[in-house]
């Protein structure tokens, strides 16, 4: 059981940086060959930064579109991102004294990320224009995070697991040292579908955690009186036109 | 009037229902050979379509950044479902910017992705048949390209990417559109949208002179093909006679002569819009616009100057120097182009113009920001300065303005419901229905604070307006340029209205 729980750590390791990093490089490799911010848009690339970090911390556009979905997604966000930040206990040996301080609040995330995925999921099923737009996918992403979630949250509060044993058994994947792994079953469920997630995050729509920088109407800089802005294949259809008809 | 019913003004702008297949349809007509030859595409179904679309799509996928990770990254989130305004006006969920993109997207998850290719009833992919083409046709065209969406995506998608490549793939297996190829293929040949051949144009153009001097005793030129002026007017053909439009042509050329900026249009590139960009070809849109470059050229010019016109002022503003530049032969002390509202800003602000408002004092106004100077252009140096410089301008004309709800302006801006190559008589229903949010807005501020007129910067909502102004109860005229107000109230060096408002002085301090 824990060699296999290794074997598929390691394999979902894998496919999660080979699968994020191809589609990151096939996105920088695809031309943006006109400016397309969407305006008002910053001048200068400070200002972009400023936007995209406004966007990616605070959700701003979906703040101005609708104030509930903003609030549950991005309290499931934000408490997503403290619960990882958590899990960083388990892969480093010492623990820094910011990451034990954390722990506090960090206990309660794990709810915070249950009900603001709850929230999204009442909408996804009770607004018939979000229903529409749902395929099983949709719905199973939520599940599939809320059932990670409540599996956390039964190790921490209901039925404890030997955390002194899954660290060891973590430090070992990072050192290639196949270590045992408890075996009661919320962290069996816990740690399965945590592998899931890994492995399907390149093939699905969690894409957007890359997506969204690479999004033209937003990371461009509004300056085309200015600078031309030439996509590779455009410069060659132009050269191909000039030679066509020499000026 | 038509065999639809104009919508109904909501009591208070509740979300709509939904209603599965309103607007289903067979969409606008469709181009024939002869409009698409001449731009490169088919003009009919080829036998091998399915191989044809889908390498087609595979190929603007690698052109496009845009469409790449738009088509990945798309949280189904829901926020844009009740953003566009041919949504609110129809009520087909089709017509959400999200469910307009799945059109697309689910052909892409089949076959451009894992997860589609192996699990589709999973992730919503869809095998491509005509018929998913004949929809993309549809509600492809039940798009203006306005951007509202992208404004409120988290991830910053713009359907009018998605809508624009799916139109050039469209045109690549024989499902151009009518209207849009027609008026490409006229540019190309006459040199405008209109077909209006040159002399026709000079014959308007002197007409016009010899108005303004009857009204203001100044002798204002309207040129055409003259060498040598400081400017090149590029301005879309519809201010060469259609109400307003015309009335704003009469502006620039007063603001420009009492400047002394010389200016002349081209017979050649008589035509500032440009439906490359609604069609998505960059080839097109390259096309159409190397024609401004020749006319500067050869009339040698100093500077570039539109008129009024949203989509022309986009591709003007933000690809014009990528697609026809450099511009190294013009004046660079002025930006390349300008936009005669940038002109008429700095003149006022310079105190160059000398304006009566009074002449304005029946109106009250309030403006429409139109979509592609809204959220695909700016204005002056900053941004934001598309929405303040069309504003002081109205406001150094008139004294009465009132801005409609903050929901429906700026960058929030609803589109007239007519952008995009939808401006067709074929698709009335939809440019009716999709014209709903902006005519509640308008209907508020008549309310509440007398508005009386809307102004505009744009050809082609200019021409919308006067069409759905009637259908919601309000004066077809209502509808203005803002260099018409300009017009007004402008007081020329030497002209009759100097000499009656100072003449009038010397009368008042007499008696
Ligand atoms: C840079 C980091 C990220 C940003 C800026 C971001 C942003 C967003 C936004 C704006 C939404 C739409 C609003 C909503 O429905 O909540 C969203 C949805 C979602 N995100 Fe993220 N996200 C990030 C990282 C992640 C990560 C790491 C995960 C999971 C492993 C994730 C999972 C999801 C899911 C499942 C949804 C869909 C919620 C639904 O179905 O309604 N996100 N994200
Ligand atoms: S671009 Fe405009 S018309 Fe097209 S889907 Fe978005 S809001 Fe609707
Ligand atoms: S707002 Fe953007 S991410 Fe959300 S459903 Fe619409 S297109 Fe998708």
């Amino acid at each position: 059981m824990s060699a296999f729980y290794a074997l598929l750590f390691t394999v979902a390791f894998l496919v999660l940086i080979i699968g994020l990093t191809k589609k990151i490089i096939q996105y920088s490799r695809v031309p943006a060959p006109l400016k397309i911010p969407v305006t008002p848009a910053p001048l200068t690339k400070g200002g972009v930064a400023i936007r995209l970090a406004k966007e990616t911390i605070l959700f701003t556009a979906l703040f101005r579109s609708n104030k509930w979905t903003w609030l549950f997604g991005w309290l499931f966000h934000v408490s997503l991102f403290v619960v990882l930040l958590n899990h960083l206990r388990f892969f480093i040996k010492d623990v820094p004294l910011p990451l034990v301080l954390l722990q506090n609040v960090g206990e309660y995330a794990a709810f915070t990320m249950f009900i603001g995925l709850a929230g999204l999921l009442i909408r996804r099923i009770f607004v018939a224009r979000v229903k529409y737009i749902s395929s099983p996918s949709d719905y199973l992403w939520l599940i599939l995070l809320m059932v990670i979630g409540f599996s956390g949250i039964v190790m921490r509060f209901i039925s404890h697991t030997d955390i002194v044993a899954v660290k060891e058994f973590s430090l070992g994947l990072l050192a290639f040292d196949w270590q045992a792994l408890p075996t009661d079953f919320p962290l069996m469920v816990h740690l399965f579908l945590v592998a899931v997630l890994m492995i399907l995050l390149p093939f699905s729509k969690l894409l957007h955690i890359p997506g969204l920088f690479f999004a033209p109407t937003r990371n461009q800089v509004d300056n085309p009186r200015e600078e031309r802005h030439i996509a590779p294949w455009a410069a060659e259809l132009d050269a191909e036109k000039n030679k066509a008809q020499p000026k | 009037m038509a065999d639809f019913e104009t919508p109904k003004f909501r009591e208070y702008p509740v979300v709509p229902q939904i209603k599965e297949g309103e607007m289903a349809g067979d969409g606008p007509f469709v181009s024939r050979a002869e409009f698409d030859t001449d731009l490169g595409y088919p003009g009919e179904l080829p036998e091998d379509w399915k191989e044809k679309t889908l390498d087609k799509m595979g190929d603007l996928l690698g052109r496009y950044r845009s469409l790449q990770v738009f088509m990945d990254s798309c949280i189904k989130c829901g926020a844009c479902t009740d953003k566009c305004h041919y949504f609110i006006g129809t009520n087909d969920p089709k017509n959400m910017p999200v469910s307009r993109q799945d059109l697309m997207r689910k052909v892409y998850r089949r076959y451009f992705t894992f997860a589609g290719k192996y699990f589709p009833k999973l992730v919503g992919a869809v095998d491509l048949t005509e018929d998913v083409l004949d929809e993309w046709y549809n509600y492809y065209h039940q798009c203006s390209e306005c951007r509202r969406c992208s404004v409120f995506c988290p991830m910053g998608i713009d359907t009018a990417e998605v809508t624009m490549a799916a139109r050039e793939i469209l045109a690549n297996v024989g499902k151009a559109q009518k209207y849009s190829n027609q008026i490409i293929q006229k540019v190309y040949k006459i040199g405008n949208n209109l077909g209006l051949p040159g002399p026709a144009l000079e014959g308007i153009l002197e007409d016009l002179e010899e108005e303004v001097e009857e009204d203001t005793g100044v002798p204002v030129k309207y040129n055409m093909d003259k060498e040598g002026c400081d400017a090149l007017l590029m301005t879309p053909s519809a201010d060469f006679f259609a109400e307003p439009h015309i009335d704003g042509l009469i502006g620039y050329g007063k603001v420009l002569h009492e400047l002394g900026i010389t200016w002349t249009v081209s017979s050649e590139a008589s035509e500032a819009a440009n439906f490359g960009l609604f069609i998505g070809s960059y080839d097109n849109i390259q096309r159409v616009s190397m024609r401004i470059r020749e006319a500067a050229i050869k009339l040698k010019v100093k500077r570039i100057i539109f008129g009024e016109c949203g989509h022309a002022w986009r591709v003007a503003y933000s690809f014009l120097n990528t697609l026809a530049g450099p511009f190294d032969f013009l004046d660079q002390n002025y930006p390349i182009p300008q936009h005669i509202l940038e002109v008429t800003y700095g003149a006022l602000q310079e105190g160059k113009l000398r304006m009566n408002k009074e002449e304005n004092d029946h109106l009250t106004m309030t403006f429409h920001d139109s979509c592609n100077i809204a959220r695909a252009s700016r204005m002056g140096d900053y941004p934001g300065g598309q929405f303040d410089i069309p504003r002081a301008v109205i406001q150094a004309a008139c004294n009465n303005f009132v801005d409609m709800d903050s929901d429906t302006i700026k960058d929030a801006t609803f589109c007239c419901g007519g952008g995009g190559g939808l401006l067709t008589d074929d698709l009335m229903e939809l440019r009716i229905k999709g014209a709903l949010p902006r005519m509640e807005a308008l209907k508020q501020v008549t309310e509440e604070s007398g508005v009386t007129n809307i102004a505009a910067i744009c050809a082609i909502c200019k021409s919308q307006f006067t069409k759905t102004l009637p259908y919601y109860g309000f004066e077809m005229d209502a509808i203005m340029s803002v260099h018409q107000l300009v017009s007004e109230a402008i007081v020329m060096t030497g002209s009759e209205q100097e000499k009656d408002l100072d003449g009038t002085d010397e009368e008042e301090a007499e008696s």
